[in-house]
C-alpha cells in the first residue's frame, strides 16, 4: 500500500501515456473482412470491447477495436493492439496478466484488475485462445 | 433492546448537533480509508448501520436465539414475540393498517418476484399488458419480464421525459387494458421523487394492480402505504439502517388473502398430508423455511431508529443536502447533472464529468475516501436512452455533512486536474 496522504498516486495511475491512448486510441475502428472477431463486456460496469484481427499464416497482420469504457480498459486495449501487431497467435496465447499490467506500468487495483484485462479476454476469445 | 435512541433534533430539518449525535452512533464513520476520513455517498446502494442495530442483533444471539413459531420454551417465545414485533413495528412504519400484510423476505428484488410468482402467475393471461415506467431498476423490470414471456402478455413502458420525469400526459393511455402497473416510487439513478399516490389512483382506476419499488423512498422518506392507495409496495432493510438479508413486501390483505404460495415448505403449512397440503394464512403463507430472525431484529431497531430522528427530518434534511449539492456541482464546467430540479428529486445525483469516465473517477474519489457509485446502477436501458454508458452518483443520507459535499466537490476538482480539463 502506498503512503495515506500520497497525492501524486492518482496522477500516477492516470499518467500522460494512458490519457493520450484514452482519448488517441492506436488502431481503432473495425476491420472490413476480419479472419477473428469478439466483442464482449464486463457487466458489472459496462465496458465494453471489440477486437477485429486479420491473420496471414498464424500472424497478426491487422488489428483494430473498439471500445467505451473507462481510460484503464481502454488504453489497455490500445496497447495490446500495439503489442500484438506482428505477433504470432501462440506467442498471443502466451501473453498473460502480467504481460498486462508490465505494458500498462501503473499501479492496478483488484478492483480495476478486471478493467485492465478486459482487451486482452476479448483478443484471445476472438482468436479462440 | 440494550441502546438508548437517539434523541430528537429541534426544528423542521436536522441540526448540525443533531448530526453530529447521529454520526457518533454509527462506528463505520471512524474509519479512515487511505488514511483519510471515510465520506461516505453511496448509501442509496446500501446504507451503513448505527450501533443500536449492531447491539439488537448481537443481542439477539447472546441472549434469545431459537427458531420462532415452535418452540415451547422461553427463548423460542421471546424470539417469536421480537420478530413478530419487528413485524408490527414496520406495519406502524409505512401505515400498514394491519401487520399482517408485512411479509418478510430476503430483499426488494425477493418482494417483487413474489407478486410475479404468485399474484402474476394466478392474474396475467396472454395478450394483458403489464405497464412499467422507463426508470424501473432491473429488479423491476426483469420479473415481469420473464412473466410476461411466460404469459405471453405484453410489457408497455411510461416514458421518461427529459428532465428525468415521468411522462404523465401519456399515462392514461398506456393503462388502457393493464392488469398490473409496476413503477418505482424514487429512481435509484435520477433521484426523481414520483407522484405515488397519483399513479396508483390512475391504475386503479384503469383496473390495474400497483406494485411500488418503495426501496429508495422506505428510507428517505415518511411512507403512507394507505394513502399512497398501492396494492403492494416492497423495500430492503439494508437501505434503511438495517441489516443485509431481509426486505419486506407489503401486500393488501384481501389480495395476499387470495394468492397462492411463492416457495413452499416448512412454516407455511397448515396440514400437511404425504399426498397434499393446506397453506398457513398470510404473512406465514409466504414465509416458507425459517427467515431471517436476527435480521428482522435488526429492522426492527433501524425503524425505531429512524423513527426518533423523525422521517420528516431525514426527508427534509436530505433535501438540504442535494439542494447545496447541486449548487455546487453547477460551479463546476464539464459536470453535467443527470435528472430533475431539486422541488422533484431527493438526494440521490448521478453525474458525468467530461469525458472522465464514471469508473476512473470512483477511483480518484476513493483515494480521498470518497465512496461513491460508478456505473449503470442497475438501470441499463435507462442509462441507453440517457446516452451515456455510465455515471457517477452521489448519495446522501442522514449522516452526511455539508462538509463531505465541500469534499466530494474538490475531489471532482482534483478529478479534472488529473484529466487535465479545465
Ligand atoms: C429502486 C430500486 N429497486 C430495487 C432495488 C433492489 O434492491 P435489493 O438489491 O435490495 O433487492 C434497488 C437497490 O439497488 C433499488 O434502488
Amino acid at each position: 500500500m502506498r503512503p495515506a496522504d500520497d497525492l501524486s498516486g492518482m496522477d500516477e495511475l492516470y499518467r500522460d501515456f494512458i490519457l493520450d491512448h484514452y482519448r488517441n486510441p492506436r488502431n481503432a475502428g473495425t476491420l472490413e473482412a476480419p479472419d477473428a472477431s469478439c466483442e464482449d463486456l464486463n457487466p458489472l460496469c459496462g465496458d465494453r470491447i471489440r477486437m477485429d484481427v486479420k491473420l496471414h499464416d498464424g500472424i497478426i497482420e491487422d488489428i483494430r477495436f473498439q471500445g467505451r469504457g473507462c481510460a484503464i480498459s481502454q488504453a489497455s486495449a490500445s496497447l495490446l493492439t500495439e503489442t500484438v501487431k506482428g505477433k504470432t497467435v501462440a506467442e498471443v496465447a502466451a501473453l498473460g496478466k502480467d504481460d498486462v499490467l508490465a505494458n500498462l506500468g501503473i499501479p492496478i487495483s483488484a478492483a480495476r484488475l478486471k478493467c485492465a484485462l478486459l482487451g486482452l479476454s476479448v483478443l484471445k476469445r476472438a482468436l479462440k485462445l | 433492546m440494550t441502546a438508548t435512541m437517539p434523541q430528537a433534533a429541534v426544528g423542521a430539518s436536522l441540526s448540525p448537533a443533531a448530526v453530529a449525535r447521529i454520526r457518533a452512533d454509527f462506528p463505520i464513520l471512524q474509519e479512515r480509508p487511505h488514511g483519510k476520513p471515510l465520506i461516505f455517498l453511496d448509501s442509496a446502494a446500501s446504507s451503513q448501520k448505527p450501533v443500536q442495530v449492531i447491539e439488537a442483533m448481537d443481542d439477539y444471539y447472546r441472549r434469545y436465539h431459537a427458531n420462532i413459531h415452535r418452540g415451547i420454551y422461553h427463548i423460542s417465545e421471546l424470539a417469536t414475540e421480537a420478530y413478530e414485533e419487528a413485524r408490527s413495528a414496520i406495519a406502524r412504519f409505512i401505515g400498514s393498517p394491519c401487520s399482517a400484510e408485512c411479509i418478510f423476505v430476503r430483499n426488494a428484488t425477493e418482494g417483487i418476484n413474489l407478486v410475479a410468482y404468485s399474484w402474476g402467475r394466478s392474474n396475467v393471461r396472454a395478450g394483458d399488458v403489464i405497464l412499467l415506467t422507463e426508470m424501473e431498476h432491473h429488479s423491476n423490470l426483469v420479473p415481469w419480464q420473464m412473466l410476461a414471456q411466460e404469459k405471453g402478455a405484453r410489457l408497455r413502458f411510461v416514458p421518461v421525459t427529459a428532465d428525468g420525469r415521468l411522462d404523465m400526459n401519456r399515462l392514461d393511455t398506456l393503462l388502457d387494458g393493464a392488469r398490473l402497473f409496476a413503477f418505482t416510487a424514487v429512481s435509484n439513478t435520477l433521484g426523481t421523487i414520483n407522484p405515488v399516490r397519483e399513479l396508483c389512483l390512475r391504475a386503479r382506476a384503469a383496473g390495474a394492480v400497483s406494485v411500488v419499488d418503495a426501496c429508495q423512498a422506505v428510507p428517505r422518506m415518511p411512507v403512507d402505504v394507505t394513502q399512497w392507495q398501492c396494492d403492494f409496495a416492497a423495500f430492503s432493510s439494508h437501505k434503511m439502517l438495517g441489516p443485509t438479508g431481509i426486505g419486506v413486501l407489503w401486500g393488501r390483505k384481501d389480495l395476499l388473502d387470495a394468492m397462492p404460495p411463492f416457495l413452499t415448505g416448512g412454516g407455511m403449512i397448515n396440514v400437511v398430508r404425504y399426498d397434499r397440503t393446506t397453506f398457513a394464512d398470510v404473512p406465514a403463507r409466504f414465509e416458507a423455511g425459517t427467515p431471517a430472525i436476527a435480521e428482522a431484529v435488526g429492522l426492527g431497531a433501524a425503524v425505531a431508529y429512524l423513527t426518533a430522528v423523525g422521517m420528516e427530518r431525514v426527508a427534509r434534511y436530505e433535501h438540504e443536502l442535494a439542494a447545496l449539492a447541486l449548487e455546487k456541482l453547477r460551479g463546476i464546467g464539464q459536470v453535467v447533472v443527470y435528472g430533475p430540479g431539486i422541488e422533484h428529486r431527493t438526494g440521490v445525483i448521478s453525474i458525468t464529468v467530461g469525458d472522465i469516465h464514471a469508473h476512473d473517477l470512483a477511483s480518484i474519489l476513493d483515494r480521498e475516501g470518497i465512496c461513491v457509485r460508478a456505473g449503470h446502477h442497475c438501470n441499463q436501458p435507462l442509462m441507453e436512452k440517457l446516452g451515456v454508458p455510465a455515471t457517477t452518483r452521489a448519495s446522501f443520507y442522514l449522516y452526511n455533512t455539508p462538509d463531505e459535499i465541500d469534499a466530494l466537490i474538490a475531489g471532482l476538482e482534483k478529478a479534472k486536474r488529473i484529466f487535465k480539463l479545465t
